[in-house]
């Protein structure tokens, strides 16, 4: 079609607000005047760039750019609107306002996505959120290709992949969609932990009942070994989980293929993670570590080194199993539902405790190491333990334990104990409901009095005990927390010191 | 030969090829409160705005850098004023810049830039 010199479209697209896709209409008027070109709306410095690459693909694509006034609008205006996801919809709206393509093809559709200037589309981040904010409103999708395949999995979309500029008009026939799949990166196996039982058990535990989990123990004794074989055990995301997880990964720019795919988020930061890191910040907003590792594992190597100022920004989220960032802009809230495993050495020199090896540190630096913890975030840990090193001979005789499968069938099934009695997660458990949940004999009752006095449990003591314990009694299908399933529990209490 | 001889041969030259080119050369050095313009014409049904810029040596850079981004947005005032004058509104402009480098007495290299700029 020949290029007009003047005239008016109207582009749909979305911009990211947290892991929402706000609705945002691209309107451009292409006018007589002076030769310029104009973005209005509060677009930050990427938006503004996208003038140079939508004239140079423009062009690349065959396509006419008018030597006119071209004034782009993003509206609503008081949004800010980030990021180069608005180069498709800005050429999409001049293409259709100098008449290049017909307005049909842009009614009742949506584009996002960032142009190069040879006049591809590429991929930006959050390509999911804008999926699904399409299919909250009825609109089909104009987008990259790279994110066909993760937009195939949301149901009712209809999503239109992209090629370039050129692949608007024509021929638009899909290609067979690229099979990006890696081969499922192999989950590590718990059967390659050799000894062990306890701490397998108290994962097992865990990853029924939802509860936090801190392994201490000297290094080298397997404690980050065992932590990454958690997610292996926890049963695959259900379709809703699926969806909130991989948003969160999407927004971060990150490959959310593996979570669509049903495998657990396991996400281990270094301990010289920044708060903004670990509970979600910048301009604009980013989620952090709790939020990717949503409805997964956050796993925190060598706790006590974390920053006590990070570490006491992780009490909220695991309260809420959601982080709210206040800034001047407005809220933003990402999801972050996630069981904490910490690591620890039990000392700075890490052999406090060992049978052979002697400790060299003083009591008051252990003493101040473990306080770097702090109180608020240790009560919001249910299962602690002590992981000792092996007996040499099982590693040399590779002695091999259950595998991951068996205890994930077993903690499958606990879970659905737990569900026909009306709970999700144990590890949240508390007061009334607990006591109810527990639905303990009075001889059982007796039980958890006495050990409370001989262990001079606190209130707080005792509820993290019957967490534990209703958890060890889902595992054994019990419908009633007895006196072995509590005996149990003291066993993962840590001696507070 | 000085400085301004030289720009206004080199004017002359720029004229003389737009002509040339097809183009009907409606104003040379049109002035008004923003500033100057070396060249209005009319291509077709755009109107155009030309900046001419002649350089004997590369020394002080080429002749095309010297339309700065200043440079440029005195010329698109000067293009505001004229077409308010002239009443043509509605009609498309276009900022061109021709470079011209003197290789001899009569003889040079001419370059021009068509829409060499936009705002």
């Amino acid at each position: 079609m020949k290029a007009s010199l003047t005239g008016q479209a109207c582009v749909g697209t979305s911009t990211l607000v947290g892991t929402q896709a706000v609705p945002v209409e691209v309107q451009i008027d292409v006018a007589c005047g002076l030769p310029a070109f104009t973005i209005v709306g509060l677009g930050d410095a990427a938006v503004l760039e996208a003038r140079e690459r939508v004239r140079a693909a423009i062009r690349a694509s065959g396509y006419t750019f008018p030597n006119a006034r071209v004034v782009v609008n993003l509206a609503p205006g008081p949004l800010r609107k980030h990021g180069t996801g608005f180069d498709l919809p800005i050429a999409l709206a001049l293409l259709v306002a100098t008449g290049q393509i017909p307005a049909e093809l842009m009614e009742q559709h949506r584009a996002v996505g960032e142009v190069a200037l040879d006049g591809s589309v590429r991929c930006v981040p959050g390509m999911l959120a804008h999926g699904l904010a399409s299919v909250a409103d009825g609109h089909a999708l104009f987008g990259p290709c790279q994110a066909a395949d993760a937009l195939r999995t949301l149901g009712g979309l209809r999503y239109r992949p992209l090629e370039s500029l050129r692949s608007i008009l024509g021929d638009r026939t899909e290609k067979a969609p690229q099979n990006r799949h890696k081969p499922a990166f192999p989950e590590p196996d718990l059967s390659d932990v050799a000894g062990h039982t306890l701490a397998k058990r108290a994962l097992e535990i865990a990853a029924a009942g939802g509860h936090n989990l801190l392994l201490s123990g000297p290094p080298g004794s397997g404690k980050t070994m065992l932590a990454r074989r958690l997610p292996g055990i926890l049963p695959p995301l259900d379709d809703e989980e699926r969806v909130e997880s991989a948003v969160v990964h999407s927004v971060a720019g990150l490959d959310e293929l593996p979570i669509l795919s049903g495998s657990r988020p396991f996400r281990a930061p270094h301990h010289s993670a920044s708060i903004a890191g670990l509970v979600g910040g910048g301009a604009p907003p980013r989620p952090g570590e709790v939020s990717l590792a949503h409805n997964g594992v956050l796993f925190l190597d060598e706790l006590p080194e974390f920053g006590p100022s990070s570490l006491q920004t992780l009490r909220q989220p695991m309260e809420d199993g959601r982080i709210v960032l206040v800034r001047a802009e407005g809220r933003v809230s990402f999801p972050a539902r996630f069981s904490l495993v910490g690591a620890a050495n039990p000392c700075p020199c890490g052999y406090l405790g060992d049978p052979v090896r002697h400790c060299t540190c003083t009591h008051a630096v252990v003493t101040r190491y473990r306080n770097r913890v702090g109180g608020p975030l240790m009560d919001r840990i249910d299962l602690a333990l002590d992981v000792e090193r092996i007996e040499p001979e099982l590693i040399v005789r590779m002695a091999t334990g259950e595998d991951s499968s068996s205890v994930a069938a077993r903690v499958r099934q606990a879970l659905e104990v737990a569900s026909a009695q009306g709970r999700s997660r144990n590890a949240v458990l508390s007061g009334a409901a607990l006591i109810d949940a527990c639905r303990m004999s009075p001889g059982v009752a007796d039980v958890v009095s006495m050990l409370a006095r001989s262990c001079h449990l606190s209130g707080r003591g005792v509820t993290r005990l019957l967490r534990v314990a209703r958890t060890i009694a889902d595992l054994d299908q019990a419908s009633a927390v007895q006196k072995h399933h509590v005996i149990e529990a003291v066993s993962y209490r840590k001696q507070e010191s | 030969m000085d400085r301004n001889e030289m720009a206004r041969r080199g004017e002359d030259a720029a004229a003389a090829y737009l002509e040339r080119t097809g183009m009907t050369v409606v104003e040379r050095n049109w002035r008004c409160t923003s500033g100057e313009a070396d060249i209005i014409g009319l291509d077709a049904d755009e109107l155009v705005i030309v900046e001419v810029k002649t350089r004997r040596s590369l020394n002080a850079g080429t002749a095309e850098e010297a339309v700065s981004e200043n440079k440029q947005r005195r010329l698109a005032r000067v293009a505001r004023h004229y077409v308010a004058k002239a009443g043509l509104d509605t009609c498309p402009v276009r900022f061109d810049v021709i470079a011209i480098y003197p290789i001899a007495e009569d003889r040079a290299v001419l370059r021009h830039h068509r829409a060499a700029f936009t705002l």
